[in-house]
């Protein structure tokens, strides 16, 4: 099997998608925080205990959707805290992200051993079966890709339009944009600054949750201890790699689903020959490279990690 | 209502902030405690007792304490420059596997040289691993928090590889683990028929030899200097990338020490459970002791005692021992809050 062959194969566009859905809600997440001007490194805790809160709430009962919403739910809830930690507060965005992050999952997983002590195999729910219009599965190719996907896929790719609209063409993105590049500047304008950023990282943090919940109700069917395993942190450098720009998160989403995706299948071509995990090494580090890429060009925020101050320049 | 900054700190307040902090966390995680089902005052008092009411549960903490010790001074140095060193935990496992490489003979050396060159591999492992983000960072303006963040596990999947691979036991029927540190190689008990090592030795000397450092030479003039304003400190003509580098290889070895007592002192063999996060402690300790080198150490023993005394808690009623994580994230984001309060008051 050669490169070709694998790239002509549906089953890998399908797992592009599949793998990149989680890191579109991430990096867009992030992405909204980080345009109002609050990095959040939360989100590894927030992705966390959103795949752990949408798979239990489905588990104790509630639909699909609804455990969604309630993981989206408890995502804006820790969005909330660090929104009040750093914008009226001040504190440094760096260290209360990582706070975040810790009490994210070690409530996740205390919550879970505290519900189920002693289960060996982490018990299962009926996830999001794919899901497709009939006319795209008609298409060639496209249809036994799209075959594959689930709606919270849809959702995410619909998401990334929507997003830029809203940070382009509506007043409210102007405002968000505006907070993040010149606070003074949206003051002057009668916009309440620390509104719009606790409510941006509130939004995000919501969004980190349900790609959180993608993996746990829609790529498994599970939870297990440490299974978002730093897509967290790959959104950040995601978010660097797109420069801010919603079609570019997409796009670096997708090329980074389709190389998970292509070494996946290298692996089974090479075997034994080299160690696996030189192969599971490979996202960390395209991640890294990634950043150095764009590291020089990026067009950060202005005010990117700068509190704002009423009334001070 | 607003914050306005105060002139001077009184000293009492300096420490009444991490005692009032650690105190709230506790009082914080009373309710997840309660509704696991857990009478809370037993729940913390029993936490109390397996933490250090007793000669064996005291040394427990100690030896516990030491990785934290280590791993809070290589946040505190590395913070205190605003260089964002998330990377402890990959530093410290790195640093273990070069102790379990030149330890268990791997590298062949002479057997007196055997136990210093241990320590000194594993904390020029840590070190030159934190030279990757340094660099970057300080070369091409790349943010060090992903990159170390990222690095931990690059680093711990290089453990694995290593572990089923040039580094695996023999013994081990097929387990990733390493072959035992030669007896040469190992650092001494502290306390016979405990678990107490020299590792907590060695974190204290490191302690007060980075607390002389910070306060006694040039480079740690530098260093506050470049950490309290580096505007002010390029103006002054102090060379900031140097002092960065220099930090940066400082933070990592202290990490790669904090692995090398785990497998050296603690363990004898390296896995992939060696820490249970330690890395990431270290940043809670460091908070905690508001980037003190000094107070590292009684932070470091605070939140050992609670992860020591969470498992004997979890031993005795049952609910889950990740409660201490739990504790330990509370109590840095507490501390956020109450570094706000010894450098601002509240004015109307």
């Amino acid at each position: 099997m050669d490169v070709l062959e694998i790239l002509l194969q549906a089953s890998f566009w399908a797992a592009t998608l599949r793998i990149a859905t989680p890191l579109i809600f991430g990096t867009l997440g992030e992405l909204i925080c980080e345009r109002a001007g609050v990095l959040n490194l939360g989100i590894e805790g927030i992705m966390t205990i959103g795949a752990m809160s949408g798979w239990l709430f489905v588990f104790l009962g509630v639909d699909l959707w609804t455990g969604i919403l309630l993981a989206a739910a408890i995502g804006a809830g820790f969005g909330l805290l660090h929104g009040l930690l750093t914008v009226p507060l001040g504190l440094s965005q760096h260290v209360t992200g990582i706070g975040i992050t810790l009490l994210a999952s070690s409530l996740a997983y205390f919550t879970y051993r505290v519900l189920l002590p002693d289960v060996a195999t982490p018990p299962r729910i009926e996830p999001f079966q794919p899901m497709a219009p009939d006319w795209l599965l008609a298409v060639p190719f496209l249809g036994p890709v799209a075959a594959q996907q689930t709606a919270l896929t849809w959702l995410a790719l619909g998401l990334v339009p929507l997003l830029s609209w809203v940070l382009y063409r509506t007043p409210l993105g102007l405002a968000l944009r505006t907070c993040g590049e010149n606070p003074v500047a949206a003051e002057a304008q009668g916009l309440d600054v620390y509104v719009i950023r606790i409510g941006a990282v509130m939004a995000g943090s919501a969004l980190m949750a349900v790609g959180g919940a993608f993996l746990t109700l829609s790529a498994f069917n599970a939870f297990f201890f440490e299974m978002v395993s730093g897509r967290g942190w790959i959104c950040i450098a995601l978010v660097v790699f797109a420069s801010w720009i919603p079609w570019k998160a997409l796009l670096g989403a997708l090329l980074f689903g389709a190389f998970d995706a292509f070494q996946v299948r290298l692996q089974q071509v090479v075997g034994g020959a080299v160690p696996y995990q030189l192969f599971l090494m490979l996202p960390y580090v395209m991640s890294i490279l990634a950043l150095l890429v764009m590291a020089r060009r990026a067009a950060y925020p202005q005010a990117l990690m700068r509190p704002y101050v009423k009334g001070q320049r | 209502m607003r914050l306005e900054p105060r002139a001077s700190t009184a000293p009492w307040l300096n420490v009444a902030a991490p005692l009032g902090a650690a105190l709230l966390a506790l009082l914080i995680c009373a309710l997840p405690l309660a509704l696991a089902g857990a009478d809370v005052p037993e729940a913390y008092r029993l936490m109390l007792a397996g933490s250090v009411g007793t000669r064996f549960a005291l040394t427990e903490t100690l030896t516990r304490a030491a990785p934290l010790i280590l791993t809070g001074l290589a946040a505190a140095i590395a913070f205190r420059a605003r260089l964002w060193n998330i990377g402890a935990e990959g530093q410290l496992y790195l640093g273990a596997l070069a102790a379990v490489a030149v330890g268990t003979g791997f590298v062949p050396v002479p057997g007196f040289l055997l136990l210093p060159l241990v320590v000194v591999a594993g904390a020029l492992a840590g070190a030159l691993w934190m030279l990757g983000p340094a660099w970057l960072r300080l070369r091409f303006g790349v943010d060090e928090v992903v990159t170390t963040l990222l690095s931990n596990f690059i680093v711990l999947l290089f453990v694995g590889m290593m572990l089923e691979g040039p580094l695996q036991d023999p013994m081990s029927l097929g387990w990733p683990q390493s072959a035992p540190i030669l007896d040469e190689a190992s650092l001494p008990k502290l306390v016979e028929r405990t678990r107490l090592h020299f590792g907590l030795v060695l974190a204290l000397a490191a302690a007060i030899l980075t607390w002389l450092g910070i306060q006694r030479t040039r480079f740690g003039f530098e260093l506050r200097a470049v950490g309290a304003n580096p505007d002010a400190a390029r103006f002054a003509g102090i060379a900031e990338r140097r002092v960065m580098l220099k930090v940066a290889l400082f933070s990592g070895a202290m990490a790669g020490l904090a692995g090398v007592g785990e497998v050296a002192g603690l363990k004898g063999y390296l896995t992939q459970d060696l820490s249970p996060g330690y890395g990431y402690a270290g940043i809670v300790v460091a908070t905690l002791a508001q980037l003190g080198p000094v107070s590292v150490v009684a932070s470091a023993i605070f939140i050992a005692g609670v992860f020591v005394g969470a498992d004997s808690m979890s031993r005795a009623i049952g609910v889950s021992s990740y409660i201490a994580n739990l504790i330990v994230a509370t109590a840095l984001l507490t501390m956020l809050l109450a570094g706000l309060v010894t450098r601002y008051r509240i004015r109307r």
